[in-house]
């Protein structure tokens, strides 16, 4: 009896989860190479640059938060890496008198950058009490001026090989940026559930107010949010440079969107303090291998944009939907 | 007409792992009050909110002057008869009183096929009806200008004008002081002789007796049974409600012996003219200092005050001998003092997280292992402590804190604050809300923190309690303290001679 419920509800809390594996089950079933080695590596590699964006986002999103600045940040920090990384004798040198920077310094120089905005952010939240959906828009639109500025709105292009190395090269098979997705998620991991900030944090999206009173420093607790989530933008944007091999100002548009759809359909809930990494790794995956299938089965790029607003709406609306049923 | 007005019979609901309800019945006969009486978590809202069709029920049914109705939503509900004054009030404050009156069914003129909000008639209508439960305010005012009492009138008058059939009070006398509850107590008898039935959910067995006529009793989430109020007394209530005897409702005090001065406060002013001001007084180890007086005292605000909540213009707070400097919560911890807020939903349990992160939550900096890292095992070893020794009735610390009663919840607040170790424990209205049961136990609680030398500060609107559990108390009226009286020496009279000593 119980068991049959529990199933039931199970459906109707993964609903979307399911559909989208029905999905990638389907296209995996009527087309060729979809489930061959080399699809899955490229959609983990895909899924890598994502899912660190999500990560991201889902520190924001806890504490009844948002980012609407990280498809930009994603952006700035390509750019950045691009504008420093590339190969000497390329004709559109950026800074044609560049020598080599070591690839961590540079990496550390785009991490350094977005923190700064991330701090900006988060100051604007905590101190300003401007609410995040407005205060990470003004930011966005700052950021894409700033790359803009920065890089002259020039396509970057001509990078060095160590540098795409990143994105193309593998250990024993498995993609770096698959290891470093890894690595990092399992950090984040840690940090959400035995850190003092992790427990803050979701004791900020449970109720601010009571959190405030038992002591928790709300407003530290989300600059720092606010900044991780910027630094891992600034990773994001450095690895899909690298595997790009190329970047523009456009690079990382929307993203946030698909971050905080994804986080969504992971069970991170948009009410505040509930969500967790795994989740939000499964919401990743759900939603590359959606875009993945459509691609496989033809469907237009026009049309795929329709559908994934479409699962957006429909994530959202299911987890809302599980806190109402709840009362 | 049929015997009965509103008659439930055989209601059961369940939810996944729990029977909340199991075959109760209620009749209410027209004309009378009917009071619902049971522990918290005995099931009464659960019942009130399968009447109005919150809940589906599983089984059950519900007749209306002897005829069978299904009801589906609130609104459906109100169109039938049925209106209900919530514990925990609902209003938009940002908009007029009389909006508020007539929200979801606002007066309309139509000007051909354009509908407009007829204010005036809104207006007066409203005041009309305020007017008519003797509680004459300017319907055009805010909402959220009024005090929580001024607010459930508002609600009263509001379904007096829909001519409810049956008028549900839960727990309507929570934070009203005597002189409204005699004032409610005023309308509902004004009710119940134009034949309105009224149920009524309270835990205050003096107010039972002075306005109910029926008594129907729950316990867990069974019927106990229903009888005439004269025919019960009050010890064969509790009784039946607990299911156990409870011969004493305040554990036996012992009297502190120390002199040693814990908190002190000198002359402290609000930053607002009209909230506390020129506040001084003296907490002593292992002493319970009561804290008295009607609602808008300003008790709540000068806790909160202390406590870094609120601002304070000039004065001086003294911990142990030494003057500390309190801007936020934060500061008021690390100074060793902890506070138990009145509004446990708005700013007590974090809802959605467990009772093992809400019992944590304000002390995780003393479970640092390296760095910012937790140390997990250490952290469960103090839940599991503090969720035994405060016997909180819960299936695991894992569960939501939400899930829990407000007894329950209650104590996992204290639990919070119980492993936070602070030598002064703020507590505004500790027993709001909770059942007879739960209530002995935070009292004793207090009383065992005392005996270890703690100090603790309660603000209670319930004059008994006060009385019962306080070693000394202050009064405060109007931003001032008023007078002090001993715990022996304290009766109704003079706390409330002093509570309404106003210039």
């Amino acid at each position: 009896m119980t068991k049959k419920v529990d199933i039931k509800k199970l459906i109707a809390d993964n609903g979307i989860i399911i559909v989208l594996l029905l999905l990638v089950l389907v296209t995996g079933l009527t087309r060729d190479n979809f489930f061959s080695l080399n699809n899955l590596s490229n959609i983990s590699v895909n899924t890598a640059a994502r899912v660190i964006i999500a990560f991201g986002v889902s520190g924001c999103l806890i504490t009844k938060g948002t980012d609407l600045s990280a498809g930009r940040q994603v952006g700035l920090s390509a750019c950045i890496a691009g504008t420093l990384l590339q190969t000497a004798d390329y004709s559109g040198k950026f800074f044609p008198n560049l020598g080599d920077v070591p690839i961590p310094l540079v990496l550390l120089i785009c991490i350094g950058v977005c923190c700064i905005f991330g701090l900006i952010n988060g100051i604007v939240i905590s101190y300003l009490n401007v609410p995040a959906f407005i205060g990470t828009l003004g930011m966005q639109l700052m950021v894409y001026g700033i790359c803009l500025v920065y890089s002259k709105a020039t396509p970057l292009g001509g990078y060095r090989r160590d540098y795409t190395g990143i994105a193309t090269g593998k250990f024993l098979g498995i993609p770096y940026m698959f290891i470093i997705a890894f690595v990092i998620g399992l950090i984040m991991w840690f940090v959400y559930n035995y850190t003092r900030h992790g427990k803050y944090m979701y004791a900020i999206g449970g109720n601010e107010a009571a959190a405030e009173v038992s002591g928790v420093n709300v407003k530290k607790t989300k600059i720092i949010i606010y900044m991780t989530a910027a630094g891992l933008y600034a990773i994001a944007g450095f690895l899909l440079g690298a595997k790009s091999g190329g970047a523009s100002v456009n690079m990382g548009l929307s993203y946030e969107l698909e971050a905080i759809a994804a986080c969504t359909i992971g069970g991170v809930s948009v009410n505040g303090g509930i969500g967790r990494i795994s989740g939000v790794v499964i919401g990743v995956l759900v939603f590359e291998l959606l875009k993945s299938s459509m691609q496989f089965l033809g469907i237009p790029t026009d049309y795929q944009y329709i559908v994934q607003g479409f699962v957006i709406i429909v994530a959202i609306a299911l987890d809302i939907r599980k806190y109402i049923a709840k009362k | 007409m049929a015997e009965y007005r509103l008659e439930m019979k055989g209601v059961s609901k369940s939810f996944p792992g729990v029977k909340a309800l199991d075959k109760i019945h209620l009749k209410v006969r027209p004309g009378t009050v009917h009071a619902l009486m049971g522990e918290n978590g005995a099931g009464k809202s659960t019942l009130m909110k399968c009447l109005f069709g919150i809940y589906k029920m599983d089984e059950g049914e519900i007749y209306l002057d002897g005829e069978k109705m299904s009801i589906l939503n609130p609104d459906d509900a109100l169109h039938k008869g049925l209106a209900m004054v919530h514990q925990e009030l609902q209003p938009i404050p940002d908009r007029t009183i009389a909006e508020n009156m007539y929200l979801g069914r606002y007066p309309l003129i139509s000007y051909g096929p354009i509908k407009v909000i007829n204010h005036k008639k809104m207006n007066e209508e409203a005041a009309k009806w305020l007017e008519n439960v003797r509680m004459p305010y300017d319907p055009k005012a805010k909402l959220g200008s009024l005090s929580i009492a001024q607010m459930q009138s508002v609600e009263i008058a509001k379904a007096v004008s829909m001519s409810a059939k049956v008028v549900i009070l839960d727990e309507p006398t929570s934070s009203l002081t005597d002189n409204e509850v005699e004032a409610l107590f005023r309308i509902v008898r004004d009710l119940k002789s134009r034949g309105v039935s009224l149920i009524y959910i309270s835990h205050k067995m003096a107010e039972i007796r002075e306005i109910a006529d029926d008594i129907t009793i729950m316990r867990d989430g069974t019927y106990v049974g229903t009888w005439e109020v004269k025919d019960i007394s009050d010890d064969e209530i509790v009784r039946q409600m607990v299911g156990r005897e409870l011969t004493n409702v305040y554990p036996p005090k012992e009297l502190s012996n120390s002199d040693e001065v814990l908190l002190e406060v000198k002359d402290l002013c609000s930053i607002f003219d009209r909230s506390f001001q020129h506040v001084s007084f003296k907490l002593k180890r292992g002493e319970i200092l009561g804290f008295g007086g009607l609602v808008g005292a300003q008790r709540t605000e000068l806790m909160e005050a202390i406590f870094g909540m609120r601002h304070v213009k000039s004065g001086e707070v003294i911990m142990n001998g030494k003057p500390i400097h309190v801007t936020r919560p934060r500061d008021a911890i690390r100074d060793g003092i902890g506070m138990i807020t009145e509004d446990r939903r708005g700013t007590g349990i974090l809802g959605c997280l467990s009772i093992a992160d809400n019992v944590s939550i304000s002390s995780l900096n003393n479970y640092l292992k390296v760095g910012p890292m937790l140390d997990v095992g250490k952290i469960e070893n103090l839940v599991k402590d503090n969720v035994a020794k405060l016997s909180i009735k819960t299936p695991s610390s894992k569960t939501l804190i939400q899930s829990l009663s407000g007894g329950n919840q209650q104590k996992v607040i204290i639990a919070r604050w119980l492993a936070n170790n602070p030598d002064v424990l703020i507590m505004d209205e500790p027993t709001r809300g909770i059942d007879v049961g739960a209530k002995y136990e935070i009292y004793q609680i207090m009383i065992s923190l005392a005996k270890q030398g703690k100090g603790i500060i309660m603000i209670s609107s319930e004059m008994p309690e006060l009385i019962g559990v306080s070693h000394r108390i202050e009064v405060m009226c109007d931003g001032k303290i008023t007078g002090e009286v001993s715990g022996e020496e304290a009766t109704q009279e003079n706390i409330m001679g002093l509570a309404t000593k106003f210039n």
